[in-house]
């Protein structure tokens, strides 16, 4: 279809920038490596993937043109083929290490792009088989993709609007759509920093916990991968029992973290940066805190009146507050077999699934910036039902949200519940096809958690369990929405639109 | 004094009329059967031409002029006048604008497009109008510091609650100074103290809201609260100025505007006030959303006509108080003679302002006081003036002469006076004085 020249997208432009991206990925790639070689492991499933970025990224910009205009059409031609490229070099060293379930390509596929939509859902059957190196790499790409994500939330959605996302608060509002570039690059590289640093924050916070000898088995590798996978808001671990397998002050030192990767980091760096109350000055904030206290309380109290369940008091405030703060900022971590709780205790986590930390940060499902925008919006239907003449614009922090963002925003909700429950259906159907034991609500967490990006479901996909039971079909289907849901939807769906590429 | 008004319309004509018996008047209008029509009107010398034309500036001598208005109906022409007659000397410049934001130009040099003094009609009509129903108790009422700050004056009568307290209990307000007492005629100094008596006259400077709760304090009864529902009929520039100073002073109207693209703009601009979209003319409306249950209407449409209509019906339905705005100055005595309570005039109020100004050459903003005992002075203190760099209280022990500091605002925002408050050059200060210090006390800043 390239030869067409009808076609209006200035893809070598989008070309450029992938292939660009692709090489750097090299970069990356050189600490796993660098692990391998610490512990004597294989280096061969990391130099392969280095070689393969290389080449694919210089086949990239060979075809690509730098001096091409990156406008909307191509950044969102280049956003979603980045994250579907990514994820494919990021599976090569599981399936050229050989070792268990992720040796297959789908399976390695699903881990690599579970990894970088820092969604958490895990394939791994046997953590114990696998190397250091290789379980580093999975830590490590959570890490890029929530720094991926974050550059693309804060830079480059929010300039295309996409669902609303132009409502967060960024420290310049411009609406040059046509030149993005200086502007990612100038925001790429100040988001940059305050994650690295909040990470680095992250490892010392938590190495401090080993040496000190509050939790003996957090040495510098688990805390370096844990902090990776908590910044992120992303939620692999390389332990099987994920956060719980360390000591209850490690799993409280883990919280903060989860919040702060799932909080506006264009709010955060305003906060370090001598305006502090800004943070309570914005609606969005004040109201994804207080979804997490509600849903905390609920949750905790649901355990405590739960006669099966007995982790003694702290515990249950622990496992209540860690589970949900887990599942609503999207990172996917347990302390406890969430599983194994009472079904309205799981009903409520199920619910927390769709809620999500706030626009502009590593956080991924709907977001509460949506929510507050439909549930406002809403309310004032209610009051316009009375008054009908009234006219009340919806507004954020005291701004007015312009009606056009209002029906962007209900339509990118309905379209997500919408494709939750086309993917529910489709988990179901291939369940029976192969004759696997998935009832109606494993088959709707492990949706929503795929889709939405949080990871661990209910049932055989729960946070000890692994997505390996599901069939090969719906793990290339999973793989396919975590893809889309990561990236927001919109710009892989308009690729599949006859108007984006001709019009 | 040689003055030259550029336009001939209704405010160029009541302030010629004002200023022709004592002063040597030009006036300027481009139509030059309006500016004939004047030569036999007033005893003014009348030019044909464009006052924003430099040749007929000349010929208007603009060299020798003391006082240059501008107050045709463009705003534009207006600015470009007095630009153009600040080239020529130094008369002092007087535009009139419609539109807020030239004000807020204007306001951040005091000096922008030649313009020494600048009189939003608009702004200024909506400000009579708060002041009419947000402070009917008050005797006199004055904005600063471009209504930053407010002065009013009450009077207290035997039903006042405020009758009795002290000074010290009576001034509950953050944002409030307690300046000065009038007692029988004679003027005396509010310490913390002294009792507020029946028939005494208070005076009280500071945020235009503190004056507002400080009014509903001392009359309670005539002035409104959040409780009181105000309806502005017609979101025009005046109706939506109306609204935003009623929501300063923390109250909550309602606008009534027919138009879908205005009414969504109101609503954006105004968050504490209900904006509904629909024909104001509507009975079977009117009366679904209670307006005959109102106890303001402020009639503020772009037409006449319509407001007359409105304002009848609105006092047919029952509403208390009913304020018109009107464009044309001949209606005005019309609109009240059939009970309208008050018809705001935006080019009479306009035309008054200026006429404060020529009045006085100095061009500091002030007001007078229970005849000429006391004045409100804003003074603007300069690098060298003496008052800066001292508190406040050093001020009151060190300088002989009967003042209170009412208010400050520095880089346009409100400063409360305390006793160790630093004055800072720049800062726009509301002094309270007697009348024989003022000019002392100017003379110092």
């Amino acid at each position: 279809m390239f030869e067409n020249a009808d076609i209006r997208v200035g893809w070598r432009a989008s070309f450029d920038l992938i292939g660009a991206v692709l090489v750097y990925l090299a970069g990356p790639l050189l600490f796993p490596l660098a692990v391998a070689v610490y512990y004597g492991e294989s280096l061969l499933p990391f130099l392969v993937a280095i070689g393969v970025t290389f080449a694919l990224g210089g086949g990239f910009r060979y075809l690509g043109d730098p001096e091409e205009n990156l406008g909307p059409r191509e950044a969102f031609l280049a956003i979603a083929l980045i994250w579907l490229l990514v994820a494919t070099v990021g599976a090569i060293p599981f399936v050229v290490a050989g070792t268990g379930t992720i040796a297959h390509p789908i399976n390695a596929l699903f881990e690599s792009m579970s990894g970088l939509t820092t969604t958490g859902a895990t394939v791994l059957l046997d953590f114990s088989i696998h190397s250091r190196s290789i379980m580093m790499w999975r830590q490590l790409i959570q890490w890029l993709g929530g720094l991926g994500i974050l550059i693309l939330a804060t830079a480059v959605l929010s300039e295309l609007g996409v669902g609303g996302a132009q409502l967060m608060e960024s420290e310049t509002q411009t609406r040059d759509l046509n030149k993005l570039t200086p502007r990612i690059s100038q925001t790429a590289r100040l988001l940059w920093g305050l994650y690295v640093g909040i990470t680095a924050l992250a490892v010392g916070v938590l190495y401090a916990l080993g040496v000190s000898g509050l939790a003996p088995n957090m040495d510098l590798y688990n805390a370096v991968a844990h902090a990776f996978t908590s910044v992120a808001t992303a939620g692999f671990s390389p332990e099987p029992l994920s956060v719980g397998a360390f000591e209850p002050i490690v799993q409280w030192a883990v919280v903060p973290f989860m919040v702060v990767g799932s909080t506006s980091f264009v709010l955060i760096y305003f906060a370090i940066n001598g305006d502090p109350m800004r943070l309570f000055r914005n609606e969005e904030f004040r109201f994804y805190l207080g979804t997490l206290a509600f849903f905390s309380v609920v949750v905790a109290a649901t355990l405590f009146t739960d006669p099966e369940i007995d982790y003694g008091t702290e515990a249950t405030i622990r496992h209540a507050v860690f589970n949900v703060a887990s599942i609503v900022t999207t990172t996917g971590y347990a302390t406890a077999d969430f599983n194994l709780w009472s079904p309205a205790a799981k009903q409520m986590l199920f619910l927390c699934m769709f809620l999500g930390g706030m626009v502009g940060s590593t956080t991924c499902s709907i977001k509460s910036l949506r929510w507050l925008v439909a549930l406002k919006s809403l309310k004032r239907g209610l009051f316009t039902s009375i008054h009908p003449e009234a006219v009340r614009p919806v507004r954020i922090s005291g701004n007015p949200v312009d009606e056009e963002t209002i029906r962007d925003i209900y339509a990118y909700l309905l379209l997500s519940i919408i494709i939750f429950f086309l993917l529910t259906i489709f988990v179901v159907v291939d369940a029976a096809r192969v004759g696997a034991d998935v009832s109606e609500f494993d088959a709707m967490s492990a949706a929503a958690a795929t889709f939405l990006n949080i990871g661990p479901a209910f049932g055989d996909a729960g946070p000890y369990g692994s997505y390996d039971g599901f069939s090969m079909a719906t793990k290339s289907v999973m793989i396919v929405l975590m893809w889309i849901g990561r990236i927001e939807i919109i710009p892989v769906l308009v690729l599949f639109t006859k108007a984006f590429w001709t019009s | 004094m040689h003055v030259v008004i550029v336009g001939a319309g209704e405010v160029g004509t009541t302030i010629a009329e004002n200023l022709a018996s004592e002063h040597d008047v030009v006036i300027v209008d481009i139509d030059e059967r309006r500016a004939d029509q004047m030569k036999y009107d007033l005893d003014v010398l009348t030019l044909a031409g464009d006052g924003t034309d430099s040749e007929t500036l000349r010929s208007a001598r603009i060299e020798e002029t003391d006082m240059f208005i501008a107050c045709t109906d463009d705003d534009r022409t207006n600015l470009v006048a007095c630009g153009t007659a600040k080239t020529f000397g130094d008369a002092f410049t007087i535009a009139r604008t419609k539109r807020i934001q030239y004000l807020r130009t204007w306001e951040r040099t005091q000096q922008a497009f030649g313009v020494n003094f600048l009189v939003c009609t608009d702004l200024l009509s909506a400000e009579n109008i708060v002041r009419v129903i947000g402070l009917p108790s008050a005797v006199d009422v004055d904005p600063f510091a471009g209504g930053l700050i407010q002065m009013a004056e009450f009077e207290i009568d035997e039903e006042s609650p405020i009758a009795g307290q002290t000074v010290a209990e009576a001034d509950r307000f953050e944002s409030l100074t307690f300046a000065g007492l009038f007692r029988g005629g004679e003027m005396i100094l509010a310490r913390g103290d002294t009792v507020i008596e029946v028939d005494d006259r208070a005076v009280v400077i500071g945020s235009p809201e503190s004056v507002q709760l400080f009014a509903a304090d001392v009359a309670p009864e005539a002035t409104p609260d959040r409780a009181d529902e105000i309806v502005i009929v017609g979101g025009s520039e005046i109706g939506y100025h109306t609204a935003r100073l009623l929501e300063e002073r923390k109250l909550s109207p309602r606008i009534i505007e027919n138009d879908h693209e205005r009414a969504r703009w109101l609503a954006e601009q105004l968050p504490n006030t209900l904006v509904m979209e629909h024909d104001a003319t509507d009975t079977e409306f009117l009366a679904r959303e209670h307006v005959d249950e109102a106890d303001i209407v402020v009639a503020s449409l772009e037409s006449d006509e319509k407001n007359l209509l409105v304002s009848v019906l609105a006092k047919r339905m029952g509403v208390d108080r009913v304020v018109a705005v009107v464009e044309s100055g001949d209606y005005v005595a019309l609109f009240e003679e059939i009970g309208i309570d008050v018809a705001i005039n935006p080019r009479g109020v306009t035309a008054e302002e200026i006429l404060r100004y020529s009045y006085d050459t100095v061009a500091e903003n002030l007001a007078v006081l229970e005849n000429d005992q006391a004045e409100v002075l804003e003074l603007e203190l300069s690098d060298s003036s003496e008052l800066v760099g001292r508190s406040i209280q050093e001020l009151v022990d060190e300088i002989d002469a009967q003042f209170v500091i009412g208010a400050i605002t520095r880089n346009r925002t409100l400063v409360t006076p305390r006793g160790d408050t630093e004055l800072q050059p720049g800062d726009h200060v509301v002094v309270f004085v007697e009348t024989s210090f003022a000019s002392k006390l100017a003379a110092m800043g």
